[in-house]
């Protein structure tokens, strides 16, 4: 087993594909995280007394 | 077990401990399956442009397959009024948005060195994909416009139930009309025709796609539940 990255002429669009999906998904982990942070500490019992999210 | 999670705290403690492992799970596959991807030789006729398949494809699967859940999620919330169903459908619809986005950009940079173009206007996969897209971003907007819940829950979920009719012109589009784009090589009848050198990763990455869905659509509903609890408490404080 060995790995193959020479993408030759098609490098491009092979790792123009990677990148997008790298980003995108990556973006999705991120925003629901951040999401669900925010929104469990304004859920907190004691979050009237902070800033609203 | 659906109707055991239909109550807000027993979901909230099943998803706790259920969303980590669903991502841990998610990781493990993705690295097995991009292991197994870039070890896999060239194909005789796309060359290395093939390796775009392992991420396009696990993309364009679950594109259908959360649309088939913010379709479900829907019809329980207009059906049974459940705020847990609503909340399902909410965390669902940026998540299959992000998919399919990751689907069109990837087939469209998968295209351009196989078909010679980058989009085709008229073609019936492309566009269907197309529509389901603007399906996502327009159950996001309805929802982002009425500030009512009780007017938006509703109004979500009959676009959403509405939009359940492209899912079978999606899949049979290649099947039905002619199309650039090729036919069923895995989900067809007589079984896939793919080679297991390319078969075991595309289903490995598949199943990282799936689990990495699953996690993320619990952390994004436990977030809507936290949201809504939030509302509660802040409207309480107002009283």
């Amino acid at each position: 087993m060995s790995f193959d990255f020479d993408a030759g002429k098609y490098a491009p669009y092979v790792w123009g594909a990677y990148a997008v999906s790298a980003l995108i998904l990556g973006g999705l982990v991120a925003d629901t995280l951040a999401r669900a942070r925010r929104w469990r500490r304004a859920a907190r019992p004691d979050a009237s007394t902070e800033t609203a999210p | 077990m659906i109707p055991a999670l239909a109550n807000p705290d027993r979901f909230m403690a099943f998803s706790r401990w259920a969303a980590p492992l669903l991502g841990a799970l998610a990781a493990l596959l993705l690295a097995a399956g991009l292991v197994l991807d870039f070890t896999a030789p060239p194909d005789a006729r796309q060359g290395y442009a093939v390796h775009i398949m392992f991420i396009h494809v696990p993309a364009a699967w679950m594109s259908l397959f959360v649309y088939a859940c913010l379709g479900g999620a829907s019809f329980f919330s207009l059906v049974f009024r459940h705020a847990l169903a609503r909340a399902a459908a909410r965390a669902a619809a940026p998540l299959g948005a992000g998919v399919t986005a990751a689907a069109l950009i990837t087939g469209s940079l998968w295209g351009k060195p196989t078909w010679g173009a980058w989009w085709v206007w008229g073609d019936p996969r492309l566009t269907s994909v197309l529509v389901l897209f603007l399906l996502y971003t327009a159950y996001m907007a309805l929802d982002a416009a009425i500030e009512d819940e009780a007017r938006a829950a509703p109004a979500t979920a009959i676009l959403a139930l509405v939009g359940l009719i492209n899912l079978p012109i999606v899949h049979y589009s290649v099947v039905w009309w002619r199309s650039l784009h090729q036919g069923p090589s895995v989900l067809r009848a007589g079984g896939p025709s793919l080679p297991p050198v390319y078969l075991t990763p595309l289903l490995i990455m598949g199943l990282a796609y799936l689990t990495g869905f699953g996690a993320l659509w619990l952390v994004r509903i436990r977030g809507e539940v936290w949201r809504r609890r939030a509302a509660v408490m802040a409207m309480r404080a107002a009283a």
